[in-house]
């Protein structure tokens, strides 16, 4: 008896709690980078030819083709949810892998794009950015911030991904029990939401 | 406890809402190609809010989730606008 309930303690699952915790700390995340938005639109109120001029440089091709990798890896995911819950354990580790691949393109591509400013001298602390008016020093600081921080919530989903794929693939996660899986989704179209508005603001609004 | 709000939305939804993000996006690459001046950025930003509108009811689930998840994003985004809204007006009125 006493056996029994030690093992129900230990597999306790409650699926809308689970929910509940990731969107409380998908809020957290939403000020972080709400803050951020915050301090770009004031320095870009303040400083709007300098902003302008520097958006310019920015290729609205490669930010609408990063657009729209993350809006299909976002699709996938969100399938493959539909997946598992029709029980289609293959499908959904399909989905599972093509979001993890288009995860990565993306990253190639902000890879290509660094790369390209970095080559031409721009980059945080670079002397040519030293030479450059005010609102461009902060036009380009706020680029490679929250690009950056973006990227990086990219890599930290490749692995929260891949983890769901492998217990996925050994069961762990299933029909009865993918709250794991959904809040990855969660976190993955976060991850997306940011990059719809970030795309506008540093690429197209020029 | 168990699944009891399990709702399953079908594929092609997803893809439904997936050619109507992506129709959006091109639209808001032509718009701001366009010289609206101060308007192109409302114009950009009105497109980034329908398509995360589109994000959080679908892909997020929203739609179909608990009422409380509801108010729950409602709020966090009230307060973030009431944030916005306050900072402008402090800098507007320097």
């Amino acid at each position: 008896m006493e056996n029994q309930v030690h093992i129900q303690a230990h597999d306790h699952y409650d699926h809308e709690g689970s929910k509940l915790g990731m969107w409380l700390f998908i809020f957290t995340e939403f000020l972080l980078f709400g803050g951020l938005f915050i301090t770009y639109a004031v320095y870009k109120y303040m400083n709007p030819v300098a902003f302008h001029m520097a958006a310019e440089e920015l290729s609205v091709t490669v930010g609408a083709i990063n657009t729209v990798i993350l809006l299909v890896s976002s699709a996938t995911i969100a399938m493959s949810i539909s997946a598992m819950q029709y029980n289609d354990v293959k499908l959904t580790k399909r989905l599972l892998l093509a979001t993890i691949l288009l995860a990565i393109v993306f990253l190639v591509n902000k890879y290509f794009e660094w790369g390209a400013k970095i080559s031409h001298g721009i980059y945080p602390g670079s002397e040519q950015l030293m030479e450059v008016s005010r609102g461009e020093l902060l036009f380009y600081g706020l680029y490679f911030f929250m690009t950056g921080l973006h990227a990086l919530h990219i890599i930290i989903g490749v692995v929260f991904i891949a983890v769901v794929y492998f217990k996925v693939a050994n069961g762990t996660v299933h029909a009865e029990r993918y709250v794991l899986l959904e809040n990855s989704g969660l976190y993955w179209h976060l991850v997306d939401a940011i990059w719809i508005f970030l795309f506008p603001l540093f690429y197209l609004i020029t | 406890m168990d699944n009891h709000s399990k709702h399953i939305v079908p594929y092609k939804t997803y893809l439904i809402i997936l050619a109507s993000l992506i129709v959006l996006t091109i639209l808001s690459i032509l718009i701001t190609e366009i010289e609206l001046g101060e308007y192109s950025t409302a114009g950009a930003l009105i497109f980034a809010s329908v398509k995360t509108f589109l994000v959080l009811s679908y892909f997020m689930h929203l739609k179909f989730d608990n009422l409380i998840l509801k108010i729950f994003v409602g709020l966090v985004i009230a307060v973030f606008v009431a944030v916005v809204v306050i900072t402008f007006m402090d800098y507007i009125h320097r």
